[in-house]
């Protein structure tokens, strides 16, 4: 089927839709960078797996957490009947999710404190704004994942 | 299939976010300039000298004030003796610890000059690859030089030594010298030096071809017994350079006045300028994003997409290979001439060592002086401020792997406040 438009305004239509598509991009990166957190975030330190079979509560060195500076966490990890859970594989991750970058660090947990307890070393975080930390967990109720929101 | 790393999965996760982020901006730009934000905004301002609550926390981090004591380097049981630091602030500026004799610590690192030489590449015996960084405040960075491939100030004081463009030396080279002229300064810090006899003038781990067979020729006992004298010259090093820190500038007396609510007198006032482009600093232009603290560095490695170098040929992948070698490095805090335990070194057990981030990431720099320290980065590629503040508007794209900038767009009214608000952290070191 023939085209309803020339070819040079068919150019100039592309050209003006890809000038029309940067600048939207240019502008909304550009906003990205003053954004505020979305609102809804839940910043409680006790929460529930992503499939439900676990809850966590997070516990810093010294309960605040530090800019700038290594420090440890304990992890309470419990099933959501609130049995502790010892015998767990745990891998840490995390970033900031409007900056597009990971942790500063490579935290991991070093021992099994009893109790549901497990240490965490190697947390730092580097800037002010909101850090989200994310725990796998592999034990006896199946895989699942804890992910935790910080404002610093 | 090759399973993904729980980073890279991540990372997945984050540019999902960032794409339903995108949306929520857009939605949220369109409310903005509907009028809709303007109540939330004025809400959460409580005046007071005209700063918010979250900006008064902010600007108090930033004032030297908030710098805590200096934490002991558990990596150098000598950093606070002052007898090693007076051996080390004469070895610093000791030009025989050289391979032509000109050439001292204080050859690039000038004291005059904020302990720089204001060039884009350092000249010791030869050019450098890398600009010189200033020494005031490093003993509280756990990474030195631009990619951080040490992890202490006297491990870092121990590369240029060896190094064929800066210094040009060799270890036993350097304990020849230690036992003809510091023996005594020396010998009451460190203890007795080893015999050096029928040792050769020029010997170590060196680029140099003969001077790299002279020190395989030495058994290896003998060798620990001199790399420990070296890594005690680095250590002497360090106990001086720790000492060199930051005296308050005029922002920092302006911070402690306007948030104890006091008057400002002459040395503690901020023109209308100055304070708008603080305004801009720790706000839309996002600079304290990884200036932070009272020292303006969050001590971690960007990618902020940094032309290369005119000069320089070989491409510099900044952090990615730094890390390698802080974490295998012979005077590491982990190493057998370090003076810490194992659960001292967490910097390097927990220290990212690998992933796209690290490509061409460079070392946060201080900001304090930083108007008196042109040409910037890491190859002294951008002549002035107004130079870099242009880079960081523009945000180019990464000559390789990739760029955090995104663009701010800064006016040129904005530039000249964020310059003239960099010009008030200027002021003298301490150091002695």
């Amino acid at each position: 089927m023939r085209s309803l438009f020339s070819a040079p305004a068919r150019s100039l239509a592309r050209i003006a839709a890809g000038l029309l598509t940067i600048v939207a991009a240019g502008s909304l990166t550009g906003c990205m960078l003053f954004a505020k957190p979305p609102r809804d975030l839940d910043y409680s330190r006790t929460r529930t797996s992503e499939a439900g079979h676990y809850r966590a509560t997070i516990h810093p060195q010294g309960d605040s957490i530090p800019q700038g500076r290594l420090h440890r966490w304990t992890l309470h990890l419990e099933t959501v009947t609130g049995t502790p859970v010892d015998s767990a594989t745990l891998l840490v991750d995390g970033g900031m999710p409007q900056h597009g970058h990971g942790l500063p660090t490579k935290p991991r947990v070093t021992r099994d404190l009893g109790n549901g307890d497990h240490l965490v070393e190697g947390m730092k975080f580097n800037m002010g704004g909101w850090w989200v930390v994310k725990f796998r967990v592999a034990a006896a109720e199946g895989r699942d994942s804890l992910v935790f929101n910080l404002k610093l | 299939m090759r399973p993904s790393s729980p980073r890279r999965s991540f990372f997945r996760t984050l540019t999902r976010f960032r794409r339903s982020a995108l949306f929520a901006v857009a939605v949220s730009a369109l409310a903005s300039l509907a009028g809709a934000t303007v109540v939330s905004v004025a809400a959460a301002r409580t005046p007071s000298r005209g700063w918010t609550t979250e900006q008064r926390t902010l600007l108090r981090s930033l004032s030297l004030s908030s710098l805590g004591p200096l934490a002991a380097d558990a990596s150098n049981k000598y950093a606070d003796d002052p007898r090693a630091a007076e051996l080390g602030r004469t070895l610093f500026f000791d030009t025989r610890l050289s391979g032509n004799g000109k050439v001292s610590c204080a050859t690039c690192h000038v004291p005059s000059q904020d302990f720089q030489d204001g060039r884009a590449l350092s000249f010791g015996m030869g050019t450098t690859g890398r600009r010189a960084m200033p020494v005031a405040g490093t003993a509280r960075s756990p990474w030195l030089f631009w990619d951080g491939r040490t992890d202490s100030q006297w491990a870092q004081a121990l590369g240029p030594l060896e190094s064929a463009v800066e210094h040009g030396g060799s270890r036993t080279q350097y304990a020849h010298e230690i036992a003809r002229h510091h023996r005594d300064a020396y010998e009451k810090v460190f203890g007795p030096l080893p015999s050096l006899a029928g040792l050769p003038a020029k010997a170590g781990p060196v680029a140099d071809t003969a001077w790299h067979a002279a020190w395989s020729r030495i058994p290896s006992a003998r060798q620990e017994e001199i790399t420990r004298v070296y890594a005690n010259i680095g250590k002497a090093i360090a106990a001086y350079e720790r000492r060199i820190e930051h005296a308050p500038s005029r922002f920092d007396r302006w911070v402690d006045a306007e948030l104890a609510g006091k008057p400002h007198t002459p040395e503690s006032t901020l023109s209308n300028d100055e304070q708008d482009g603080l305004r801009l600093f720790i706000g839309k232009a996002n600079c304290v994003n990884c200036h932070n603290g009272a020292l303006f560095t969050d001590n971690h490695f960007h990618n902020t997409g940094v032309p290369t170098s005119r000069v320089v040929e070989a491409p510099d992948s900044g952090r990615i290979a730094g890390v390698r070698k802080a974490v295998s490095g012979e005077f590491a805090c982990t190493s057998r001439y370090s003076d810490a335990k194992a659960d001292d070194c967490d910097e390097l057990r927990f220290a990212v060592t690998e992933g796209e981030e690290l490509v061409r990431a460079f070392r946060t720099p201080s900001l304090r002086n930083v108007a008196s320290r042109a040409p910037y980065m890491h190859a002294g590629q951008i002549a002035d401020l107004d130079a870099v503040l242009t880079h960081y508007s523009n945000a180019p794209r990464a000559p390789f792997g990739h760029s955090e900038l995104k663009p701010l767009r800064l006016s040129d009214t904005e530039k000249g406040q964020l310059i003239a608000f960099l010009r008030t952290l200027s002021g003298s070191l301490t150091h002695y």
